[in-house]
């Protein structure tokens, strides 16, 4: 991929460089606080009895850093990269997307260091006090400018389906993000969340699950348009379909919050609509999987030559499937069996490590040799092994928490001809076992690629920082 | 749960169905021809940093998945409850389907359960078939405090050495497990003294079991009377209050001298919940001689 073009506006990639790199480094420390907790599940001694080491102050570490460090930083850097290209323009508001960076490792410190700490509002994927709230609306709002300014500046008449993914990501999570924080602060690192009771439940189960359909899902489509397309060499499949789904996605993910909350205080009509519109949301969210894997038809032989489309191609699988397996997990019987196990956590695996992780993995291949400027990665061979150890650590750790939920499921609803329950819950716990210890050892395989990349990565920009000072000292 | 308002409930039916309407919309309209359109399979003509869009038409499993999903929410939301104040065709309500359930359990198992509560405590703690029920109501219900081999743990008494606080003939057991119980030993640091007496307590309640503390254990017998109120003047307790005897070596809270200067001077206090309105009486009946007959 050339850059070179003389027509070619002057880009703006310095944010993008950051974050990409802080893509690689935030992958490895959240993996690995992942990687301590499920370790942690299987052996408990492993909190040494330190409070900031306890499973229930580094899990929601874990999810903050993976999320939005590791997942935000590739939303960022290709985000910025793709908004410039596809608008043949500079990004707007260079200074603003400067403090964009840097407010955004502010937040992750922040967070880093309050929730080891124990300080949370306890609301899943929101944990983060009030104050680091503030920060985060501060610089979100930042990154809405940079974003849709870039866009309004734009030197193309059409705006590209990326940006109408990343744009929706963004005004979303912004809206999200406002109401599901408003809270009322009593000290500096203590608030209370301003709804109660099952109004709370609501509004953070919108929040929970939106994050998933805006951040987690909408965010990568986005990524998904531009470096499939951009890598395979081929055009997108269908521009019919990249409107259908895009529309039909966005308003149907605003419905399907309640699924979180079957069976609960949540009135009857609440549950059967965020079921109902769960079960529409299949084909939508299928749409982009169709798109992406049909832009390689015609291309299919790069899927055997480059590492890099593999992931990509992978990913794409991997969303597939959890996307059948949500609407499937939506329906209140399945729900009854599935909620509060373990094939719950297998299923947002198989999104964040199958589907979100592994898109970013693979747009970041792509990302760094453009960005430094080389033909490729130093070693394409090393990122065949990263795809390997990637694919089987995650194929292991959903599997394992399939067997895992699916047993606890129905242990907890055994029941013996007396009517009591057939197991305790510690025998479900105990069952349990080998199958968090298969999870650990999936995880840790991920994990392992992340340093695979890491080297590569490092190895890659240094090269071409010395293929440039080579250049500069010698006078052709 | 409160009336929702005839507002209320339209808008939540007006604005579910408009979405799905509209999704049904672009469905139809993105299938049809239209007159400006690039021939199907070819590129719309636009490019973006290099990468254009063929207009392909929309997949036709696809498209059927689309409807059926569809098809099936709105047939789901004209049979349950859903659209706003709308009570759905089949008047299904979650807590209406909870009653059914408990109702069917009930009729199916409440008759193995009234049989038991005819025979005695004492006689069912010899049937093996009750026993083996209740240990799976205590698995279920105790063992989170009390264990599942019922040993007790620091706080939680064992239920298999004899030693009873409230007392372990079967209707004392049973009315524990129904009422619950409030266990409650007052702080004595202010009318004990400063921290030797405390001490000195402390090596007379040792001395009891017979064992020695680092205090004067003589000085200690002299304050104990501020003790004796609950524990009695001979230390064996008072099952009334749940005093525990403090002669017999066996201790809820600690039997070292840390433990039981701690217990002198802060005081403990331990609660037994009430089971009355999560167990019916006939289960706490079972439950009761599978507890009364660990201690045979």
């Amino acid at each position: 991929m050339s850059n070179s073009d003389l027509t070619a506006p002057q880009y703006n990639f310095t944010v993008v460089k950051q974050f990409t790199v802080m893509t690689v480094v935030w992958g490895i420390v959240g993996m690995l606080v992942g990687v301590i907790i499920a370790a942690q599940l299987a052996w408990p001694a492993l909190n040494f009895d330190l409070p900031w080491l306890t499973y229930s102050r580094l899990r929601p570490l874990h999810t903050n850093i993976v999320i939005f460090a590791f997942g935000g930083s590739a939303l960022f850097a290709t985000s910025l990269y793709v908004v410039q290209r596809t608008c043949q323009t500079t990004l707007f508001a260079p200074k603003l997307a400067k403090f964009v960076f840097w407010g955004w490792q502010l937040v992750i410190i922040a967070a880093a260091i309050t929730l080891p700490l124990g300080f949370t509002t306890t609301k899943e994927y929101a944990e983060l006090e009030w104050p680091i709230d503030i920060l985060i609306e501060i610089v979100w709002i930042s990154y809405a400018i940079v974003f849709f300014g870039t866009i309004m500046t734009r030197q193309t008449s059409h705006i590209y389906v990326a940006n109408w993914f990343y744009g929706a990501f963004i005004l979303c999570i912004t809206i999200l993000h406002t109401v599901n924080s408003m809270e009322v602060p009593v000290s500096l690192w203590k608030s209370y969340s301003v709804y109660s009771g099952a109004t709370d439940a609501m509004i953070q189960w919108w929040y929970g699950h939106n994050a998933v359909g805006f951040f987690l899902t909408a965010g990568f489509l986005g990524m998904m348009y531009y470096f499939i397309p951009k890598r395979a060499e081929r055009p997108v499949y269908s521009y019919r379909l990249s409107i259908v789904h895009f529309w039909s996605l966005i308003s149907l993910y605003m419905w399907a919050g309640p699924h979180h909350l079957h069976y609960t205080a949540l009135p009857d009509w609440t549950q059967s609509l965020g079921m109902a519109f769960s079960l529409i949301l299949l084909a939508p969210s299928w749409g982009g999987m169709i798109n992406g894997i049909m832009t390689l038809s015609g291309a299919w032989e790069k899927l055997r030559d480059d590492p890099v489309i593999r992931f990509m191609v992978v990913a794409l699988s991997f969303y597939g499937m959890s996307t059948f397996e949500g609407p499937m997990m939506a329906i209140k019987t399945v729900n009854a069996l599935s909620h509060y196990t373990d094939w719950t956590v297998g299923h947002v695996h198989s999104g964040a490590l199958g589907w979100v992780a592994m898109i970013s993995i693979g747009a970041t291949y792509c990302l760094i040799p453009w960005l430094w400027n080389t033909k490729e990665m130093y070693s394409l061979k090393l990122v065949n092994i990263h795809f390997w150890l990637a694919t089987i650590g995650t194929v292991l750790y959903i599997a394992s928490m399939w067997v895992a939920g699916i047993t606890q499921g129905l242990m907890w609803r055994a029941i013996n001809d007396d009517g009591t329950l057939t197991y305790t819950f510690v025998e479900a716990l105990k069952a349990t076992y080998p199958y968090y210890v298969i999870r650990w050892v999936g995880g840790l395989l991920f994990l392992s690629g992340m340093f695979f990349m890491a080297f590569n990565t490092w190895k890659t920009i240094r090269g071409a920082s010395q293929t440039s000072t080579d250049a500069a000292a010698q006078p052709a | 749960m409160n009336e929702m308002s005839s507002f209320w409930s339209g808008w939540i039916t007006f604005i579910a169905l408009l979405n799905i309407f509209l999704c049904v919309w672009m469905l139809w309209w993105c299938q049809r021809k239209h007159d400006d359109d690039v021939p199907e399979g070819e590129s719309m003509g636009h490019s973006f940093d290099g990468i254009e869009e063929f207009n392909n038409p929309l997949p036709r499993w696809w498209l059927g998945m689309f409807y059926a999903g569809i098809v099936f929410a709105l047939l789901y939301l004209m049979l349950y409850p859903g659209l706003g104040a709308y009570k759905g065709a089949l008047g299904w309500t979650a807590v209406n389907q909870w009653e059914r359930e408990i109702q069917k359990a009930d009729n199916r198992y409440d008759r193995i359960f009234e049989d038991y509560a005819k025979v005695s405590i004492e006689d069912l703690s010899k049937d093996p078939e009750a026993v083996k029920v209740g240990q799976r109501l205590f698995g279920n219900n105790c063992a989170l405090c009390h264990g599942s081999d019922a040993h007790g743990a620091p706080g939680f008494p064992n239920l298999t050495d004899t030693d009873w606080l409230y007392g372990g003939d079967p209707e004392t057991i049973k009315k524990t497990i129904t009422f619950g119980r409030n266990g409650n030993m007052p702080t004595m640091a202010a009318a004990v003294g400063d921290t030797a007496d405390i001490k000195n307590v402390a090596a007379h309640v040792l001395s009891l079991s017979g064992r020695k503390g680092s205090g004067d254990a003589e000085a200690g017998r002299a304050k104990f009377a501020l003790c004796a109120a609950c524990h009695g003047q001979d230390a064996k307790g008072n099952k009334m209050l749940g005093a525990p005897n403090l002669t017999d070596n066996v201790w809820l809270h600690g039997g070292d001298e840390a433990s039981i200067i701690e217990t002198i001077t802060n005081g403990r206090s331990g609660a037994m919940p009430t089971f009355k309105d999560k167990l019916s009486e006939e289960k706490i009946h079972v439950l009761a001689a599978y507890v009364y007959s660990l201690n045979k």
